[in-house]
């Protein structure tokens, strides 16, 4: 109980980071996830293979190799920097990882939402002259997201969870890592563990419960 | 194609707009793929020295298959540990005993909400003072892997269980059938026909997270392919991510098809009257009503 006491500040600090990657790479991966949806749904059949193709790709590609990449490829190798500050340039890199990552699973919840929209709705937005954009704006994407709240609440709570790997993009702020250098320091400690546990818990499970409410208060009414 | 509901059979205008548009787009990926390829090549990372390492045998034989191997060991002791503990802890939380069922249900839920690198780290540094001696990057990994997969799996038995219609149940009870004789005889069978997709795919994710080894030195397929080859090889870091992100791509995409092949069986299957149950964690609606083919019959 101590070492918790005693090692707070800097896992608070650490906890912190992980709140600041998720909040960030949330709103990103929702942008990307909408766009790539938008993509595969589209009557260009280049945008569709383009779509498709990055899901396939980066969705099957561990999230570790994701994030390493970002950092030890494209960074330190091809030369993509973001920011001449170290750390603000790992900070960004992490959240391009995993805003990418993030967002094929965004858009695979997105797509399965649309399916949930119903034939007429979409033929009845083509009857009155709506364009493919203006229907997917106007009439099916809005249907989709509400549909899908549920799923896009557990797609968040993943990637909170998944700011820890950030580790592997040599980016060595967040909690997770924060936690391991406090191991090395002290040897292992169980009520450190918990107590970052509990952290990540009192972080994901509003979420889940905001999601589990809004769904039943937003939800279609067919 | 949900496409094909979004827009109409395109007229001649609407036409002439998709092939612009078409052209459009293919010449924005040509020109994102030239990009790509620039940045490449000023870099330098075309030059054959760093490409050639992958056409030698000895690269395959010294590192990527033992790294391969390391990742597949991983993987398949999690994934039978993950069934274990997921059967087990499945069907605990649907007995009738609230004393097996609270504790099983608390910690299911408990090993799903914790990130599961903070796991596996506590894991690394508690297993040598709790085991003494043996390979605990593997250990630590496997245990993190099935506490983590093997409490979704759990939801995943539960719901697959729950997904027979009532009146399995309760002609099994009318026969005669005692609580064992139910689950064993009448229920399980069919629930494992409505779990297999989501199993699968739930295998898909503990592979992938196999490469969290990396991060504690587990020597996996991530560790040799973008640690070792490229400190052995120097320079050919790019080369390497690209030709392991395929091998896992490869090994994930074979596992998908699988899930999904299962899953087009299950639908049609006439040995179960449960319907296949949505694959855990993301995306789970079940048949969508907006699809032609999609809506079942």
């Amino acid at each position: 109980m101590d070492d918790l006491i005693k090692y707070a500040p800097d896992l608070a600090a650490g906890f912190l980071v992980n709140v600041k990657l998720s909040l960030v790479s949330g709103v990103l991966s929702l942008i990307l996830g909408t766009i790539l949806v938008s993509m595969r749904v589209s009557p260009t059949p280049v945008l569709r293979a383009v779509g498709t193709t990055y899901v396939n790709v980066v969705r099957n590609t561990p999230l570790t190799l994701v994030l390493a990449f970002s950092a030890l490829g494209l960074s330190d190798t091809l030369g993509l920097t973001i920011s001449d500050e170290p750390s603000t340039n790992g900070f960004w890199l992490v959240v391009l990882g995993l805003s990418a990552y993030t967002a094929t699973f965004v858009g695979e919840a997105l797509r399965s939402g649309i399916n949930t929209v119903p034939l007429g709705q979409a033929e009845a937005a083509r009857a009155i002259g709506l364009t493919f954009f203006q229907s997917l704006r106007l009439i099916i994407l809005p249907q989709a997201f509400r549909a899908v709240i549920r799923p896009l609440g557990s797609v968040m709570i993943a990637m909170i969870k998944n700011t820890t790997v950030s580790v592997a993009a040599g980016y060595l702020a967040e909690s997770a890592f924060v936690m391991k250098d406090t191991f090395d320091d002290t040897g292992v400690s169980i009520p450190i563990f918990i107590g970052l546990a509990l952290a990540f818990m009192a972080f994901t499970l509003p979420i889940g419960f905001l999601t589990g409410w809004l769904a039943r208060r937003l939800a279609v009414a067919r | 194609m949900s496409s094909s509901v979004l827009f109409d059979v395109p007229g001649p205008r609407a036409r002439l707009r998709n092939h612009a548009l078409t052209v459009l787009a293919a010449a924005g990926v040509l020109a994102v793929l030239y990009f790509v390829y620039r940045g490449f090549d000023e870099k330098g990372q075309w030059a054959g020295k760093l490409w050639h390492p992958f056409i030698e045998a000895s690269t395959w034989t010294d590192y990527i298959i033992p790294g391969l191997l390391g990742t597949l060991k991983a993987a398949g002791l999690g994934a039978v540990c993950a069934l274990v503990f997921g059967a087990v802890f499945g069907l605990a939380r649907l007995s009738d005993h609230r004393w097996i069922r609270v504790p099983a249900g608390a910690i299911v839920e408990t090993s799903r909400a914790i990130p599961l690198l903070l796991l596996i780290f506590f894991l690394a540094y508690l297993a040598p003072s709790v085991l003494g001696s043996g390979d605990y990057t593997l250990i630590a990994l496997v245990t993190g892997l099935t506490l983590y997969n093997g409490s979704v799996l759990a939801e995943v038995v539960r719901a697959g269980v729950q997904a027979v219609p009532r009146g399995q149940s309760e002609a099994a009870y009318a026969i005669g059938l005692r609580k064992g004789g139910v689950m064993r005889l009448v229920l399980l069978p069919q629930a494992v026909t409505a779990m297999m997709p989501a199993i699968v795919s739930q295998l898909v994710v503990l592979l992938k997270d196999t490469a969290l080894g990396y991060i504690i030195a587990y020597e996996d397929l991530l560790n040799y392919g973008f640690k070792i080859i490229p400190a052995v090889f120097f320079g050919s870091l790019v080369p390497a991510a690209i030709v392991i992100g395929i091998i896992y791509i490869g090994l994930n995409m074979t596992l998908s098809a699988l899930a999904n092949w299962l899953e087009k069986r299950s639908r049609r299957s006439r040995k179960t009257s449960a319907r296949p149950i949505a694959p855990p964690g993301a995306v789970g609606l079940g048949a969508g009503a907006g699809l032609p083919e999609e809506t079942t019959p």
